[in-house]
């Protein structure tokens, strides 16, 4: 220590730093001043607060036990569904749907009153400034804190419950439910339980058949592409599923629900022979996507 | 030996009053549940932390499992909810404890509120409380996108309609989370950085401030 601890000196240094040492420091209440029985931190308090700690982590292990944790369908933008943030947004969502704080006065739905109350309830010790510290003795600062409270719970409620009837008008069930139930249903007919959009990809069947050389000099590749999969066109890898030898036979001739142009004459132009045209039909409602 | 190894690292570090610090000081009657069981309320702050930290572990052992990409994201929560052993017990204690926290972080700041405890000299401490508060939120909302289902999706977007109807900034700030002009791959990757390395190094940083307050100004007295 190069000033040392003496504490007749005029100037005090924190450590050997060149910091001067001040005295402004509140001293925190010696807990001996208090009557009773204080203990130490650990062992004695933490094991009593763990007790606590075990009735908790109980309690939630048996909700975690009993209802798992929700899962709906994959997100799709398209999906017709009422959209909920989690519970504790729920206020704010209901808040943001009165008259005076949407639409035009959106601003001041957003900044004038949540706005206010969180900056008010992070800057309350330099509100609420008074000495006192028993809330009936503090009207204004615990009467604000009981009204937000109760508009909190009251638009929560609004919220649900609106949230409830409207599932109930509109006859829909929420994905998470309907997931589970999908789910419960496969798994007694023994099929895969997965909602995950599968990415497989499906492979041409029978790649060298002559089919094939008809396909590209007929110019289906201009659309469809050499490998199959679609460019202007969709994909025709697993159109056999989709449609049968006739349907493609239809197709070829008199085009797809105006998407596709009729294909027929121009093939023949081209000097494709009708059992040519009839065998790649064939070739293509054998496309089918692997079992 | 361990003694010794204890004696060893503390002449070089002295460790000693670093953990006597922790471990030694006294907490008061009023306080403590075994005593007064009406105390219970004081135990809201401590029961916070100890839900962060299972946050903190089971999210740990989600990231083994997640994929943050929109093709991948939906299908490796179902992985992990129906395949994975004990992965329906890690997803649902992280999924409840969520909402768990959130309970007894407000139970805490109401009871903190209510007894006054926020009062000279602990003011910093209860901004910092808040401040923990806000972060806790925002995991809440990052953390909310992650399984990609429609829910998911769908409250997002909404959420970035809100942000986006702010003044001013709305924009700019709608931008900034969505990563482009819709909710997508890159809104998805956003909200996981920010779930998983952002908010969570803020959150400790606040925590060991939290508490490093406590014990300068001590737990303040019985009413």
């Amino acid at each position: 220590m190069a000033h040392g601890d003496k504490s007749n000196e005029k100037v005090v240094f924190v450590g050997d730093s060149r910091v001067r040492k001040g005295k402004g420091f509140i001293v925190p209440p010696d807990y001996t001043a208090y009557p009773g029985k204080s203990e130490a931190f650990i062992p004695n308090f933490l094991l009593k607060e763990w007790m606590v700690g075990v009735v908790v982590l109980v309690g939630f292990l048996a909700l975690t036990i009993a209802e798992p944790a929700p899962l709906g369908y994959p997100a799709n933008p398209n999906a017709n569904i009422i959209p909920m943030p989690d519970w504790y947004f729920l206020f704010l969502y209901q808040f943001l749907k009165l008259p005076y704080a949407s639409g035009q006065y959106v601003a001041f739905g957003i900044l004038g009153v949540p706005g206010v109350a969180f900056l008010s309830l992070l800057l309350a010790p330099f509100l609420d400034k008074g000495k006192e510290r028993r809330f009936y003795r503090r009207p204004v600062a615990s009467s604000l804190m009981i009204l937000s409270l109760i508009s909190l719970f009251y638009l929560t409620n609004v919220s649900w419950t609106h949230y409830q009837n409207e599932l109930k008008a509109t006859g829909q069930v929420p994905e998470h439910i309907q997931r589970e139930e999908e789910a419960r249903e496969k798994r007694a007919k023994g099929l895969p339980t997965s909602s995950a959009i599968q990415q497989k990809e499906i492979a041409i069947v029978d790649k060298e058949d002559t089919a094939m050389e008809t396909f590209k000099k007929a110019g289906c590749v201009a659309c469809h592409a050499a490998d199959l999969k679609g460019a202007a066109g969709p994909s025709l890898r697993g159109v056999g599923d989709k449609h049968n030898k006739d349907e493609i036979m239809k197709i070829i001739k008199e085009g797809y629900e105006g998407k596709m142009p009729p294909q027929y004459d121009n093939m023949i132009a081209q000097g494709i022979t009708d059992k040519e045209i009839d065998h790649l039909a064939d070739w293509l409602s054998k496309q089918k996507a692997a079992k | 030996m361990f003694k010794g190894i204890y004696n060893w690292v503390d002449e070089r570090l002295d460790i000693t009053p670093i953990w006597r610090d922790v471990a030694d000081h006294e907490v008061p009657e009023h306080v403590n549940p075994a005593h007064h069981f009406s105390a219970f309320v004081y135990c809201f702050g401590g029961l916070t932390f100890f839900i962060t930290v299972i946050q903190i572990l089971s999210g740990m052992f989600l990231t083994m499992y997640y994929v943050p990409d929109i093709i991948n994201a939906y299908g490796s929560v179902e992985y992990l909810q129906t395949k994975v052993a004990f992965g329906q017990i890690v997803r649902g204690m992280h999924h409840w404890g969520a909402s768990l926290v959130i309970v007894m972080m407000f139970l805490h700041t109401l009871r903190v509120f209510f007894t006054g405890s926020y009062k000279a000299p602990r003011e910093m401490n209860w901004v910092v409380g808040m401040l923990i508060f806000f972060v806790m939120i925002g995991l809440g909302l990052t953390g909310y996108l992650l399984p990609w289902d429609n829910k998911a999706y769908f409250a997002t977007r909404v959420t970035l309609q809100i942000a986006d109807s702010i003044p001013v900034v709305g924009p700019y700030l709608k931008e900034l989370m969505q990563g482009g002009q819709i909710v997508g791959a890159e809104t998805l990757t956003r909200f996981f950085a920010v779930h998983v390395f952002f908010l969570p190094a803020v959150l400790l940083l606040l925590l060991v401030g939290h508490f490093i307050m406590i014990r300068r100004q001590g737990i303040s007295g019985p009413l």
